[in-house]
């Protein structure tokens, strides 16, 4: 039989999504359903004088209307589930809904449930609501400044903590160095946009008390955990069902109150409650990502040695610790400042802030992002400072393919990686030297044009549990896998993570199949109920091939154990005997003498002729918990062209060549790249959640908030190489999120290349046809004035 | 995004849409590919008590020719004008037009009467109205009037049409004989609309301009007559000539600044897009 793990089959996810026969949460339908809609604040910042619902209550169709008042001494808040340690952390009160104050445009007030959604729409234009209005301050920067309206009683000057991690001596290398230097890099708000927007249906039933909710997650088990929190119920009368999930991008990580309340309502009514955001609802309060203000340094020696990277990060949290936010600017961003690098001294100081914005919680990369963007932009800036190409610099400091398993300066453990090939191919696939002939050329003809690399490590396949509850991750990150096999010699494997888009419903049915020499189409892998899967943590941090992959791979293996004790069995042979070729133990020697998999799933299963002291049936489970995090890598390159006149980029070309261990299916590797690049790009070019100075999003809809069209994505070339993780037994890496992490700082460095004629050092992303056309007549000492 | 509850009407004929107009006291909205009204009914920025659909009203369909233009009625979809013959033939600048509106499904739902009633200051056919001369025609019980295109528009959102009245078709008159005509559009990456865009329409009379129209869209708070580019009639066009009348183009209106595009880049974009229209017309005059 070919080998299926490795082989690119199409995905069997893509016939449901693609011929509209999927059910996500909004088309779950129950007898009796109701519908809720949530009453959010106008305002960014004001005191609540007063709630008037008796209107809205007396409304035609109106189940019930409830406020803070009726909720909140019921409920417990939206938990923060990531108390990092080793700081100063404060995390305010975060009712289900607000009762004394609102703090972001969207902080919900009141909850209506009625017969239809028309009638909840109704019926909250009846709620009157008496604001006072306070200050706003959406900029991490300006609300840690003196002056800052203040949001919460107990978090004076906004200041949710300050973090640090260092390594080596960062400020005597600075204060050393030969060469220096520094930029302020601001990382815009962007919003995750998943295609399906956040939808919750909750029943309840009286009799039993339990509780059962569909809703859109990435993570279950860890809904059904933060849930049973927030509404005081028995976890194990929870259960919590993520259907088809339309993307998540991380912005299904997080806990929310609207879940929390629309569960409760359900248990109130004793009716089903259904809610589902509007695309400018999502927008206005499913959370955010990114949102920092970065002063950043590098220093090194004249000969392109890095010797030393600093930072003083401003981030910003929105109005709420949300349920991973705490942890992203820090954790997930300090710690891996080394970048493909040796860097012996760095210190990485973190700002964090409560402002009157929107929560901001993971999105796609989370923190490491941010941090392959800062270390990319320096490594440029710091290449043109000592006179170098920036090609050269990077290859002079990666960390050699010698040192692995290497411990970087703030102290993580680097798994694998080979460094300099991922860059040799993209620099070769991209024409890197004859492009810079080209780029010659151009200028004298009046056109520019630009070159960038972005290289990156990324941390993923979150991780080891024990890591998690040290740097205060308020789950395991371990994951689990149940693999069952039928009599018929069909199997169902049952996981705890979450696939939502992935594509794990067919790369883990290969590893399965690839396991027992079965066809990929005996295998179906379940996922999303907690009622029928095992424990596990979900789906984000690129961990779920290298996390719950891993389980499916060690229970896989231990139901082959068990069959191959009873083939030994039937066989009359010692196990030691017996060894697996084409699908079937066989025994050495005597390769007739063979019991394939589907003869052993029968016999299994109806233990007519079990050997002494094998229980019956073929099932196993396993929890898999790492003892590392995997580091996938690559180098990206993109060629740009700029037009002056107008400020349009242009990109002509990219290449992404990533390292992600081995394939288990090329073909979804590739699409992962793309969109992760999609979003790198989009990120880099035109995405960007701008409030106004009253703390309104204007970019509250997708006439405004530029997520890239399909004309807007560049053609990706992709390529890779393959350097296998020791943490886990199939040796992957993870590649969910890889697009993501270095594609801005790619796309950004090419256009700063092509603006060197004009003497632009750094340009912010997005970098809009606006910002390019300010930046040039700003270097041209014009009026360069009004960019964002 | 419920829009508040409504009356539906739906009209069968011209007759019965104007008798369903007749009497509105503002209330009343007409509604024909709804690409514009339903967003806003959804927002609930408005909420009419009333909607009158046009879009069964045979009468107001069609592409004709009318002398050495053209009559265009208020049905006719982005995608109608795309595919006219006629209009490719005498008014190529409405197929260039209609093509950098929407996506396909707004082209094919899309009426070029509701773009032109709704007058978004941002849209993209008053402009080129302005520059063809076109005329609009307007019904109502109480009669029939015809109402230039100058005259037609009278701000953001604001038109001539009375709320008892219809625009029931777009008349062009001829364009000078070889003329050129082009439509250049800077667009916002999310919404596709202009950050400027310029229409053009540029005669020619043994090698010298005889005649030139050019309008902004998506600059001010309205769509503006560029006056500046008159000192190219008599001019062969030359470059330095287009580049010095486009760098006049913004002058006397109140550029509006945005998230997309803040109001000194908006006011260059809107002289590059007026130089390349001219340009692009002038090429293509004959």
């Amino acid at each position: 039989m070919a080998t299926i793990f490795g082989s690119g089959i199409r995905r069997r996810e893509d016939p449901r999504l693609v011929t509209g026969t999927a059910t996500y949460t909004d088309d779950v339908k129950l007898p009796g359903l109701t519908y809720a809609l949530f009453l959010r604040s106008p305002y960014a910042h004001a005191t609540i004088r007063k709630v008037d619902v008796a209107a809205a209550k007396a409304a035609p169709g109106v189940v019930a209307v409830y406020t803070g008042h009726d909720v909140n001494p019921h409920t417990i808040g939206v938990p923060c589930a990531w108390n990092v340690p080793n700081c100063d952390l404060k995390v305010p009160a975060h009712p289900l809904l607000a009762t004394e104050k609102v703090r972001y445009a969207g902080d919900p007030v009141a909850m209506v449930v009625a017969e239809s959604r028309a009638a909840a729409r109704d019926a909250l234009d009846l709620i009157e609501v008496d604001y006072d209005p306070l200050g706003a301050e959406t900029d991490p920067e300006k609300a840690l400044a003196p002056g800052a309206p203040q949001f919460h009683a107990d978090v004076p000057g906004n200041k949710a903590f300050t973090w640090e991690v260092a390594g080596g001596d960062a400020d005597g290398e600075f204060a050393r160095a030969e060469a220096k230097v520094e930029l302020r890099i601001v990382q815009q708000r962007l919003l995750p946009t998943a295609m399906e927007p956040r939808a919750a249906v909750a029943q309840y039933n009286r009799g039993s008390g339990q509780l059962t909710l569909w809703c859109t997650s990435q993570n279950p088990h860890i809904h059904r955990f933060l849930c049973s929190v927030m509404l005081k119920l028995p976890e194990h009368r929870v259960r919590v069902i993520a259907p088809e999930v339309g993307g998540g991008f991380g912005s299904k990580i997080p806990a929310y109150s609207d879940e929390a309340l629309v569960s409760w309502a359900a248990m109130q009514t004793g009716r089903p409650v259904k809610w589902t955001e509007d695309r400018s609802e999502n927008y206005k309060v499913t959370i955010h990502g990114r949102d920092h203000v970065e002063y950043v340094e590098m220093c090194g020696t004249k000969d392109g040695r890095i010797t030393g990277i600093r930072s003083r990060v401003y981030a910003g949290l929105g109005a709420y610790a949300s349920t991973a936010g705490p942890g992203i600017p820090t954790i997930l961003h300090g710690l891996v400042y080394s970048g493909a690098y040796v860097i012996p001294h760095i210190k990485c100081t973190v700002h964090g802030a409560y402002t009157s914005a929107t929560p901001v919680d993971a999105y796609r990369g989370a923190g490491r992002p941010e941090a392959a963007y800062l270390i990319e932009r320096l490594v440029d800036t710091f290449a043109r400072e000592v006179g170098m190409d920036p090609a050269e610099v990077r290859r002079k400091n990666f960390i050699p393919k010698s040192s692995f398993p290497h411990t970087v300066a703030t102290g993580i453990t680097y798994d694998s990686g080979d460094y300099e090939p991922a860059l040799d191919k993209a620099l070769a696939k991209i024409g890197y030297h004859a492009f810079r002939k080209e780029q010659a050329e151009a200028r004298k003809q009046g056109r520019y044009l630009g070159i960038g690399i972005g290289s990156y490590i990324e941390i993923c396949g979150l991780g080891p549990s024990q890591v998690a509850g040290a740097i205060g991750f308020g789950a395991g990150l371990y994951d689990s896998a149940i693999v069952r096999v039928y009599p018929t010699g069909m199997v169902r494997v049952y996981i705890g993570a979450s696939p939502h888009g992935q594509g794990e419903e067919t790369t883990f049915a290969q590893i399965v199949a690839e396991e027992f020499g079965i066809p990929v189409e005996h295998v179906e892998i379940v996922h999303g109920d907690t009622e029928t899967t095992p424990q596990g943590w979900g789906t984000y941090g690129s961990r779920t091939t290298a996390v719950c992959g891993s389980a499916v791979k060690v229970a896989a293996g231990r139901v082959k154990e068990k069959a191959k004790k009873l083939a030994a069995h039937l066989l009359e042979a010692n196990e030691a005997d017996l060894e697996w070729a084409d699908g079937a133990f066989r025994v050495k020697g005597s390769p007739d003498k063979a019991k394939a998999f589907g003869e052993l799933a029968l016999m299994a299963n109806v233990a007519w002729n079990m050997p002494a002291g094998l229980e019956p049936g073929l099932e196993a489970n396993a929890f898999f918990d790492p003892t590392n995090f995997v580091y996938p890598f690559g180098t990206h390159a993109c060629t740009v062209e700029v037009n002056p006149d107008t400020g349009e980029v242009k990109i002509l070309r990219y290449v992404a060549v990533d390292d992600c261990g081995p394939h288990i299916n090329p073909v979804i590797v590739q699409g992962q790249i793309h969109g992760g690049v999609a979003q790198g790009v989009g990120e880099a070019l035109q995405e960007i959640a701008v409030y106004d100075s009253d703390g309104q999003l204007l970019t509250g809809t997708m006439m405004d908030y530029a997520v890239p069209k399909a004309t807007q994505v560049p053609v990706i070339e992709t390529d890779y190489t393959v350097t296998p993780s020791p943490v886990n037994p199939l040796g992957v890496k993870g590649c969910g999120e890889a697009g993501t992490i270095v594609s801005a700082a790619a796309v950004v460095n090419a256009v700063v290349d092509a603006l060197q004629p004009f003497g632009v050092r750094t340009i912010d992303k997005p970098v809009t046809p606006a910002r390019v056309w300010a930046a040039i007549q700003a270097a041209r000492g014009g009026n360069g004035k009004g960019a964002h | 995004m419920i829009p508040t509850s409504f009356d539906y009407v739906r009209a069968a004929s011209l007759r019965d849409a104007l008798n369903a107009l007749a009497g509105s006291d503002g209330t009343t909205k007409v509604i024909a590919g709804g690409h514009s009204l339903v967003p806003m009914m959804k927002f609930r920025l408005a909420q009419p008590a009333r909607l009158v659909d046009i879009g069964g009203v045979g009468e107001l369909k069609g592409i004709v020719e009318h002398r050495k233009g053209a009559r265009i009625g208020a049905l006719a979809t982005y995608r109608d004008v795309i595919e006219s013959p006629l209009l490719a033939e005498r008014f190529p600048i409405l197929a260039e037009t209609a093509h950098q509106i929407g996506d396909t499904q707004v082209r094919n739902r899309g009426t070029i009467g509701g773009a032109l009633a709704h007058a978004d200051p941002a849209s993209d056919m008053p402009a080129v109205m302005l520059v063809l001369g076109a005329e609009f025609t307007l019904r109502s019980k109480r009669g029939k009037r015809v109402v230039p295109a100058a005259e037609f528009f009278q701000g953001a959102f604001q038109t001539a049409v009375a709320g008892d009245e219809l625009l029931v078709e777009v008349t062009l008159p001829g364009a000078p004989r070889g003329a050129g005509m082009a439509y250049v559009k800077q667009m916002a990456a999310a919404s596709g609309y202009a950050l400027a865009a310029a229409a053009a329409v540029v005669g020619r009379t043994r090698k010298t301009i005889s005649h030139i129209a050019v309008a902004l869209t998506g600059v001010g708070d309205q769509h503006h007559v560029v006056r500046s580019v008159q000192d190219l009639v008599g001019t062969k066009g030359e470059p330095e000539a287009i580049a010095a009348a486009a760098a006049k183009a913004v002058e006397g209106i109140d550029v509006q600044g945005d998230v997309h595009a803040p109001a000194p880049y908006r006011a260059h974009l809107a002289t590059v897009v007026v130089r390349q229209a001219i340009e692009r017309a002038l090429a293509r005059a004959k």
